[in-house]
């Protein structure tokens, strides 16, 4: 963490994706992705986000696992409503769920994971009162989208960047 | 060179293949969506199953089939998946947002209309 290395982890993802790219191991390819993954991230300090770090990498990890199979199940009954629903039993809503959740890269992940769950679509948080304004694409429950949100996402999301188990 | 395809040993094909038909199935589903639904905050949520589920499908078809050949050891296919995952939201939300911000100028807009109608008297 100092100003010749800023963010090892910036560092280490860059030189991987270089060599992902280049598909080779080479020794000039392993000079070039360093010498890459050195000066971007030194030229890109100012625009970090200070003070944000994973504290629980196990926690995310879960996340991640759980995130997945939320995925793929929403993709199925996506696909369903898609294919045999009739249109006017549809019932998409915008829904509005309170968050506790500060930090910037925590909520920038939570919207990450809730844009790519199909049927849920971020739309913003409001900004007087910190609830997230989400759409639903076939809400049947309102209460239980708002706890799943909470505890299935926010509640990891604050363990791993806020540091606190509420 | 890509060999052909005939040297390809079955227990490689069959997964490809399977992989192929349902990543190229659940694109067309949505696709399907942006034809069928009426309105775009539902039209929205289409895209996001082909963005998913079908990429990861054709994704890991392609790991698979390249890896099985045994020309290179495929990894670098993680790559479209991590950079799809990281910009497709971005974009959801960006248009979304948009469309919001549409639909609330446009009943600014009509309210200001309806009541500057309602407060001229009748008789004009």
């Amino acid at each position: 963490m100092n100003k010749l290395l800023p963010s090892p982890l910036l560092s280490v993802s860059l030189i991987v994706i270089w060599l992902l790219l280049n598909q080779s191991l080479a020794l000039s390819q392993l000079l070039l992705g360093g010498l890459l993954a050195w000066v971007i991230p030194m030229y890109c300090a100012p625009l970090a986000i200070k003070g944000s770090r994973i504290r629980k990498p196990w926690v995310l990890f879960r996340l991640l696992a759980w995130s997945a199979t939320e995925i793929v199940r929403s993709c199925i009954n996506v696909s369903r409503i898609i294919l045999f629903r009739r249109q006017h039993q549809l019932n998409s809503q915008f829904i509005r769920v309170p968050l506790h959740l500060r930090d910037v890269t925590g909520l920038a992940v939570l919207s990450c994971i809730i844009n790519s769950t199909p049927g849920t679509v971020w739309v913003e948080i409001l900004p007087d009162t910190h609830e997230l304004s989400l759409h639903v694409f076939d809400l049947h429950d309102e209460a239980w989208w708002i706890d799943t949100i909470k505890q299935r996402y926010e509640q990891p999301l604050i363990e791993i960047f806020e540091g606190a188990s509420q | 060179m890509i060999e052909l395809a005939e040297s390809i040993p079955a227990w490689i094909a069959v997964p490809v293949t399977l992989l192929l038909i349902a990543g190229s199935l659940i694109t067309l589903i949505g696709t399907l969506c942006l034809v069928r639904l009426p309105h775009f905050y539902q039209r929205i949520h289409g895209p996001a199953i082909s963005i998913t589920f079908g990429t990861t499908c054709f994704v890991l078809a392609s790991m698979l089939y390249f890896s099985g050949l045994g020309l290179r050891p495929v990894l670098h296919e993680l790559l479209i998946s991590a950079f799809v995952l990281l910009t497709a939201p971005v974009s959801a939300m960006l248009l979304m947002r948009a469309a919001v911000y549409r639909d609330l100028r446009n009943t600014h807009k009509q309210a200001q209309h309806d009541s500057a109608k309602s407060s001229q008297p009748p008789s004009a």
